[in-house]
């Protein structure tokens, strides 16, 4: 078994350290806002020789992507991270990490996108590249997302999957706050990852190979597409089987859905990120009165799970959906278009109701979530769903 | 749970000590530790808060403290720009950073008001930066004294943790001054 240390600190110091601990061969990043301290305290364990890691400082994050990209291919062990604008100067190589299926991980602090300009939280920044065909793993709090960037590796270097891995956390909430985190020893970290072995590395010079090349008209492009998305699926069993292998190591759970309550509970709030721990203790609190309440916290946004979701939330008389993300012009938030297209085989009709929130920073009080519980318990009794989604706590 | 809100402006350092304090009371033994800071726009000498919380339990909340037990302020010029005593629970204190008497504080009479000469402990132990004292870590002395929350020994090594070993001594120094001239 591990040796696990309890240490006080932030979301972005304990990825730096769960990142030095998975020694990456390479690490390009463009180190000014709007990155993350991650990527300067893992310059700081280079300097030190704490870690023996190309580091590449690039000109932009349009770059440090592209970087990644070649070094992946060339048969490295990549990681980065980025936010906000550089998740979006990135669109192009996000894709092209995916396409050819380079086991890239990088860490993303969830940040608004501009305009008007705004360094918060919210998820608008990887919601907008939900579709670039990266697996995405979401934290509530510091130690997932150390756990997370951990399990990061594994999945997307498994050789079933071989797709890059984004693992989120919220912008200056998990990012920022000092938190209690349980950190392993290097040697567990290491044997967890295990060495990697590339599978078509470029710099393999017995098996020349050639990666993401022209496959226009009549070329196979389709069918890399279909690939893809039966690597994505494949992704699920390892996610699990990852995640269980880890969770024996730890002691801490994994499923890509989190649920609390949920036994017995009537209405429920989806959620997925740092808010979930404020809906969880409004949600003790409801239950401690009495109300059958529960929660529903997504862990794993690509692949989606759906099975999981549908299963959870079968039976209930109302759910919630809370998204840090638009989609205007959609029916409602990312997460909200898929919990309900999730419930759509389910023989009973259950409402659900989006509720967009904290866009920017804006602060999630208890007294909203509570709002959301009594929406739903006023739903449940009989009062007529709100038509549309609600923008909660906006002015 | 306690909930600590800070009042500094950018560049004192608010951010810094409401981590400091976060690890000073996981060294006094609350299992349950958070601090958040609240970044506006980063600019110096802007008005900013932060927030810290301790709890038996762990703890999971979030968001920022709008009813605080403890509210702390870097120093009384912060006074006639924000409202220390908003949201303030029942037997609450305010910490106040200040030579002038506690009559002359705009703060309601009926607030409990700790106040402490912490920039002299400052320049006293001379933490000073660019030529200005840095109040920050002297504070969590005061904080320290007025709130029996942390121990002086936790803030201690809480800050030898978070500086190399001869800026610590200095800071460490000032807050050891600062928690004795804190009039609990």
């Amino acid at each position: 078994m591990p040796t696990q240390k309890t240490i006080a600190a932030t979301g972005n110091t304990v990825v730096a350290e769960a990142m030095r601990q998975c020694a990456p061969d390479v690490m390009a990043a463009y180190p000014i806002t709007p990155q993350t301290t991650i990527v300067e305290e893992f310059a700081a364990f280079v300097a030190k020789g704490r870690v023996h890691t190309e580091y590449i400082t690039v000109e932009s994050e349009h770059s440090a992507m592209s970087a990644c990209v070649g070094a992946s291919a060339a048969g490295a062990r990549v990681m980065t991270a980025t936010s906000s604008q550089g998740l979006a100067l990135m669109w192009e190589e996000l894709h092209i990490a995916a396409g050819m299926r380079l086991p890239i991980v990088m860490a993303n602090a969830n940040r608004a996108l501009s305009a008007p300009i705004n360094i918060h939280c919210d998820h608008g920044d990887i919601m907008g590249a939900r579709d670039t065909g990266w697996i995405a793993l979401f934290a509530e709090t510091a130690q997932e997302a150390y756990d997370n960037t951990i399990m990061s590796v594994r999945i997307a270097e498994n050789e079933s999957v071989l797709l890059p891995v984004m693992s989120c956390l919220d912008g200056f909430i998990t990012t920022h706050s000092i938190d209690r985190v349980q950190v392993m020893d290097d040697e567990s970290v290491a044997g967890f990852v295990g060495e990697y072995t590339p599978a078509n590395a470029l710099l393999d010079l017995e098996n020349p190979v050639t990666h993401g090349s022209f496959a226009g008209l009549g070329g196979p492009y389709f069918e890399f597409k279909k690939a893809q998305r039966e690597a994505i699926e494949r992704s699920r069993k390892v996610i699990n089987d990852v995640g269980a292998e880890f969770s024996e190591l730890s002691g801490r759970p994994f499923g890509m859905i989190e649920t609390w309550g949920m036994e017995d509970a009537e209405v429920a709030i989806v959620v997925i990120g740092s808010t979930a721990g404020n809906v969880r203790h409004v949600a003790r609190g409801l239950r401690d009165a009495g109300a059958k309440v529960g929660v529903v916290k997504v862990r794993c946004f690509r692949p989606f799970p759906f099975a999981e979701i549908a299963e959870a939330l079968a039976g209930l008389k109302a759910v919630a959906v809370l998204d840090r993300a638009e989609s205007f012009g959609a029916e409602g938030g990312p997460l909200f278009l898929e919990v309900r297209s999730a419930l759509y085989d389910n023989a009973e009709r259950v409402p659900v109701i989006d509720y967009i929130y904290g866009l920017g920073g804006s602060d999630v009080k208890l007294e909203l979530i509570e709002s959301v519980y009594k929406d739903l318990s006023d739903i449940a009794a009989g009062v007529e769903a709100p038509a549309g989604l609600v923008y909660l706590g906006s002015r | 749970m306690h909930e600590i809100r800070w009042h500094g402006r950018g560049g004192q350092g608010a951010v810094t000590s409401s981590k400091i304090l976060a690890e000073a009371a996981f060294r006094s033994g609350w299992s349950g530790v958070t601090a958040a800071p609240s970044f506006g726009a980063e600019r110096r000498g802007a008005p900013i808060t932060a927030s810290t919380r301790m709890d038996r339990e762990p703890i999971r909340i979030l968001s920022q403290v709008t009813t605080p037990d403890v509210v702390v302020v870097l120093d009384d010029s912060l006074l006639a720009v924000a409202n220390p005593a908003a949201g303030l629970k029942p037997g609450g204190v305010v910490i106040v950073n200040t030579v002038r008497p506690r009559a002359e504080l705009a703060i309601p009479a009926d607030v409990r008001v700790v106040t402490a000469d912490v920039t002299g402990s400052a320049l006293a132990a001379g933490v000073v930066v660019g030529g200005q004292p840095m109040v920050n870590t002297a504070i969590l002395g005061s904080i320290a004294a007025a709130t029996k929350l942390v121990t002086l020994e936790s803030v201690e090594a809480a800050i030898a943790d978070a500086f190399p070993p001869g800026p610590a001594a200095k800071n460490i120094e000032a807050a050891r001054l600062a928690f004795q001239c804190t009039n609990a």
